[in-house]
């Protein structure tokens, strides 16, 4: 790809970007959240289209007026986010579009058969009837690499595909890259997960701010160099932490079980306390029952069976409002679905959850001034920009966006604070704020629950850390007195007394 | 003891057999089409305003050919040109699905009505231009009591049914089938794999707007040979919970609108039953019956059933 | 562009737009449209009777725009203001017959009570329906409007019929009479207007000044994240459509209170479905639903002089078919206007 542009209103996302991959190499392009991979990527699979530049498959100029050009050029993309029917069957997913027929039938037989054939092959085994709804996480990902094989694809392009796998998983998508490779395709690998793009990448593009600051070698270089050219300046990967002595319980959670949209018991069992000045952190790969645990903590979900306690209070189904009134905030994992109104300005996010309260409501009618006043102040103490309360909330980037959302739950001293994927989509900057954050209210005696899917986060945060697998609790460590190998074994379905016999 | 003895007399009447089958047809066509246009992910209640304008223009088209069967064909090209606009504003411009059906709603019944002193030279309602015919099937017609009910029937209740197979077939059995299908779900994930999502909801928009008309020429054309302002009645939303209650499968949905149909035939002889008197003046209670029903079933059934999950949610392109 | 000003254009030139399209179909049959529209116009504002004619209209259509477009602003699409404003025009019917002898200074605000109090009730049905199993408001409230036609029909022939002709109720005490402003010729313009209009001011201070404005618009944008604020979803689709129902069925207790003084025929004929495009037009605010209201009234009102050069009244309905479809693809008239600036 040669000096590819592409412009969205607001932003150049590539600017004049030079791509080079060699036939049968596995090809890493890295880079921080919002630095172009994708959108680079989503030129080369047709699904955008270059504002200017070339693309060139061996040597030969080609156009892409949408995916199908791509995948007859022999290109598959396996996206971040899955592109699979949740309620069709893997060979159904596999074949749309290039359906094999009888007469004007579907061939169901010939289907299953050559989707079967294929999964074999490369030893990407799952079975072809089950339903993707029913499917775990690593499998589905399993049909989207069979899609593109089906398709004839000989370059792959993998959009952080380790993002939603368990260490283990990662090894053995590992294996199927190198499988991959031995029969001649070429892989191309978006991450940001720095020892993954080490272990498996023969060379390397990084990106920062839609332009490329270095092609490396991976042989030849190493994951402090290509923080830095991610970031541009030297990155601190932990922040600071003094060890503190925790208080009181504060939350305890006793033998909870929750179920799922699908009326699935997703909690089953889990018992754990957050005591005062401590951050606890549940480490698990999504999909664990984590997001359902905060959810039935915070008030948005029923639990079926056990007890939450605040302070020694039983709050088991309390409303967010009655959870806000005791003194336990939440910042949730989805900001942009539950944490903010986009289309509100932001003086009415910044009130959300205790917008029915003194100062601010008075006799039933909103005290604009006291609003404004208020949320302007928030703006000042946590820098958030640009400096309009007037703006609707869907116009500021993610990290402030963000920022909004912790200031808020922050500003009404809370006792204790549930944080779920904080840093999701976030910049450096804005990542190293969060942390910071965090880190002063534990200091000041808050207790925090902090759900995350990023090993690192949890590690450098933590005081205390549980991992979350199928819906209970595998072990419970100290970051110090433990290792990420042990923890993503957890994270895999092994308990802590199995590892560590 | 009496409700008991009328409902036996009802019940053992073949003539409420065929009374169910004509009254659940029109519901039949609009329901199949609700499901072809919401399969893709396009949610269309407009059925019932294409509906009356498919059976205004049945009848317009027979005033001025003198041929029914012209009417009955030439209706469906209207309903599908009708459609478009819905299918254009609805998947072109990412209007809101809700509002656009509504106005066209408007749209029908506005035209249907403003047209019919211009072209018929009285308001209110056309005079009879003439109906399909009943046809006798050979063979059926001589088997007791089937054949008082089926026997001699309206062609077009045979070819209703025969659609309910033909969805079934398209949707199931057939690759373009699938796509609608995945595009209904997931129209991201059929774009990806080079699928046209724009040209397969226009499709099902369109047949709706073709079953939907047809199922309307029914009513007019069909059964009492003339137009009558507003003369679909609500059937379209009928045909809509039909729908939810089948599951948005063609099978599925043909249950629904037979249990409708029969709703329907039952409320109509429990008004003209000799052994309950029934005053003049009760009669709007019977046909309040299938809108209770409908409502029963949309407010009972909404938690068990599933719509495609992409439904109603305009496709954005990333450009 | 911002906002602001789009949610004028985009209404405006969507009348516009329909206009001239309706032009187009009164060509096709024959007709001379600039004669057509000029007899509108004449009938809508051409003397004080029209003018008053089209005020008395435009008293309903304020609340049932009201009622629509304060549904979409809590995210719900009622289409029940046609039933709500017959069960409306019943319950205050029925009150009304019974308040002979009783003060006008009780009499009335008793009977519009009874009025808001019956749509109320009938809206709330689907509100709870929604709340409990999540049916979705259109279908039930369109299967409840056809309930309450067949109901109100059922009544006014049977248990609470009288005389003979055009079915009717029996009138109202004359103490539950809504008093006229004044009287222009033999039509009583009544004090009905003056309700519709301070309706709208009470709902706009509701929606912009209060806390139950607040959450009722944060429900309407995004009821996840209302939830998650500790608002009760339940509890306010409920009330939303209840209140919803209650200024419909206002608009039918005003139309028995202060025009027929009874419960006459089909009361409502159309003026709930008129309320959808008033909701549209006037970008669900209270203030461009006044103005929205006068429209469609002149339109109704003039309609009925189109008749006599030749063009039958059902052509505001299609005109307002085309201005809610181009209100829904909105995109097309700002397009549409996009390129008319780019070309010039």
């Amino acid at each position: 790809m040669k000096g590819i542009v592409k412009r969205f209103p607001g932003v150049l996302a590539n600017d004049h970007v030079d791509l080079f991959v060699e036939k049968g190499e596995i090809h890493a392009i890295v880079g921080e959240n919002g630095a172009g991979k994708t959108t680079l990527m989503k030129q080369l699979y047709g699904l955008l289209k270059p504002d200017e530049g070339e693309i060139y498959i061996n040597g030969k100029r080609v156009e892409f007026s949408g995916p199908a050009d791509a995948i007859k050029n022999g290109i598959g993309m396996v996206h971040q986010h899955f592109m699979l029917v949740d309620n069709l069957t893997a060979y159904e997913n596999v074949i749309i579009g290039m359906e094999p027929r009888k007469g004007i039938l579907l061939d169901r037989k010939k289907a299953r058969k050559e989707v079967k054939k294929l999964s074999e092959e490369y030893g990407l085994t799952i079975d072809v009837d089950m339903k993707i709804e029913d499917m775990p996480v690593g499998l589905q990902q399993r049909v989207e690499i069979i899609k593109t094989l089906y398709r004839g694809a000989e370059i792959l392009i993998l959009d952080e595909p380790t993002a939603v796998l368990t260490p283990q998983e990662t090894e053995e998508l590992f294996e199927v890259l190198r499988r991959l490779k031995k029969s001649g395709k070429t892989i191309i690998f978006i991450s940001h997960k720095l020892n993954e793009v080490m272990e498996i990448s023969d060379r390397i593009t990084v990106m920062r701010q839609g332009r490329v600051t270095g092609n490396l070698i991976t042989s030849q270089t190493t994951p402090q160099e290509i923080a830095r050219l991610m970031v541009g300046r030297e990155v601190v990967l932990t922040v600071e932490k003094k060890p503190k002595e925790a208080g009181e319980t504060l939350l305890k959670i006793e033998d909870l079980w929750v179920k799922d949209n699908r009326k699935l018991d997703v909690v089953k069992g889990v018992s754990f306390e957050v005591k005062r000045g401590e951050i606890v952190g549940i480490a698990g790969v999504a999909g664990n029952g984590q997001s359902e645990l905060v959810e039935a903590i915070t008030g948005l979900r029923r639990a079926e069976r056990g007890r939450v306690l605040f302070r020694g209070e039983d709050i088991t189904g309390y409303d967010p409002k009655r959870l806000r009134d005791l003194g336990m905030f939440h910042v949730p994992e989805d900001r942009l679905k539950r944490g903010l109104i986009v289309d509100f300005p932001a003086y009415f996010n910044t009130i959300l959850g205790r917008h029915m309260i003194e100062p601010f409501v008075k006799s039933g009618f909103l005290n604009m001034k006291e609003i404004k006043r208020f949320s302007k102040q928030l703006f000042e103490k946590f820098d958030i920009r640009p400096r309009n309360i007037e703006l609707l909330a869907g116009s500021f980037s993610g990290g402030n966006q963000q920022k909004i959302i912790v200031a808020r739950e922050m500003s009404f001293s809370p006792e204790l604070l549930v944080v779920a994927q904080p840093t999701r989509g976030l910049d450096v900057g804005a990542i190293e704020f969060i942390h910071k954050t965090l880190v002063s209210m534990r200091d000041a005696g808050v207790g925090i629950l902090l759900i995350s899917m990023e090993l690192d986060e949890i590690f450098s945060l933590s005081d205390r850390i549980l991992v979350m697998y199928e819906g209970q609790i595998m072990g419970e460590v100290r970051p110090e007195k433990t290792t990420p190998e042990e923890v993503g074994l957890m994270m895999a379905g092994k308990r802590l007394e199995e590892i560590r016999r | 003891m009496k409700i008991l003895e009328v409902l036996w007399n009802i019940f053992s009447n073949p003539l409420f057999y065929k009374l169910t089958l004509t009254a659940s047809t029109p519901l039949l066509f609009a329901s199949l089409g609700g499901v072809f246009s919401e399969v893709t992910g396009v949610v269309n209640i407009a059925l019932e305003g294409i509906m009356l304008l498919g059976a205004f223009s049945s009848v317009v088209i027979t005033y001025y050919t003198g041929n029914v069967w012209l009417g009955f064909l030439l209706s469906i090209p209207i309903g599908i040109g009708f459609s478009w606009f819905h299918a254009w504003a609805s998947i072109k411009w990412r209007g809101n699905q809700i509002v656009s059906a509504t106005a066209l709603i408007l749209v029908a019944q506005g035209l249907t009505g403003f047209l019919m002193e211009p072209i018929f030279g009285q308001p209110g309602q056309t005079p009879y231009v003439g109906r399909i015919e009943e046809i006798t099937l050979p063979g059926i017609s001589s088997i007791p009591f089937i054949g008082e009910a089926i026997g001699t029937i309206s062609p077009i209740v045979l070819i209703a049914f025969a659609m309910v197979f033909f969805a079934w077939f398209l949707i199931y059995k057939t690759p373009l089938g699938l796509r609608m299908r995945a595009v209904g779900e997931n129209p991201e994930a059929a774009d990806t794999l080079g699928v046209d999502v724009f040209k397969i909801r226009y499709f099902g928009v369109l047949m709706s707007g073709a079953l939907a008309s047809m199922g309307g020429a029914f009513l007019s054309i069909g059964e009492v040979g003339n137009f009558r302002e507003l003369m679909t009645g609500g059937r379209g939303f009928i045909a809509l919970a039909a729908m939810i209650l089948g599951n948005w499968n063609p099978i599925g949905a043909m249950w629904a609108c037979l249990m409708f149909g029969m709703s329907e035939a039952l409320a109509n002889q429990l008004q003209s039953s000799p052994i309950l008197n029934v005053p003049a003046t009760a009669k709007p209670l019977f046909n309040l019956f299938p809108f209770v029903v409908t409502l029963v079933v949309v407010a009972g059934l909404i938690g068990r059933t599933r719509p495609p999950a992409a439904d109603g949610v305009p496709y954005e392109k990333e450009e | 562009m911002n906002n602001r000003v789009w949610s004028f254009l985009v209404p405006f030139f969507s009348v516009i737009i329909a206009l001239l399209i309706a032009a187009v179909v009164i060509i096709l049959i024959g007709q001379n449209p600039v004669i057509a529209y000029k007899a509108m116009i004449e009938g809508a504002f051409g003397n004080i009777q029209a003018l008053a004619d089209t005020v008395i209209k435009t008293t309903p259509l304020i609340l049932t725009g009201l009622a629509v477009g304060f549904g979409f602003r809590a995210g719900l699409f009622n289409i029940g203001a046609e039933g709500q404003m017959i069960m409306g025009g019943i319950l205050a019917t029925v009150v009304g017959m019974h308040m002979r002898g009783i003060p006008p200074l009780l009499a009335i605000p008793l009977t519009m009570i009874a009025g808001m109090l019956g749509g109320a009730v009938w809206a709330s049905i689907a509100g709870y329906l929604k709340a409990k199993t999540g049916a979705h408001e259109v279908v039930s409230t369109i299967m409840l409007n056809w309930i309450a036609t067949y109901i109100s029909s059922y009544l006014i022939t049977g248990p609470l019929a009288v005389g003979s002709g055009t079915p009717k109720s029996p009138e109202i005490a004359p103490s539950a009479k809504l008093p006229p402003i004044v009287t222009v010729g033999a039509l009583e313009m009544t004090s009905g207007i003056l309700i519709s209009i301070l309706s709208a001011v009470v709902i706009y201070i509701v929606l912009e000044k209060t806390k139950t404005g607040y959450e009722v618009k944060a429900v309407g944008f995004n009821p996840y994240a209302a939830e998650y604020g500790g608002i009760n979803i339940s509890k306010n689709i409920v009330m939303c459509m209840a209140i919803s129902g209650a200024l419909a069925g206002l608009a039918g207790a005003l139309e028995v209170m202060g025009l027929h003084h009874r419960f006459l025929g089909t009361l409502s004929g159309g003026k709930g479905f008129d309320g959808i495009s008033i909701a549209l037009i006037g970008q669900n605010h209270p203030i461009g639903i006044i103005f929205a209201s006068f429209l469609i009234a002149a339109l109704r009102t003039g309609s009925s002089n189109m008749q006599f050069v030749g063009v039958p009244k059902h052509i505001v309905t299609i005109i307002q078919g085309i201005v809610i479809f181009l209100v829904a693809a909105d995109r097309i008239v700002k397009t549409l206007l996009r390129f008319r600036k780019v070309k010039r």
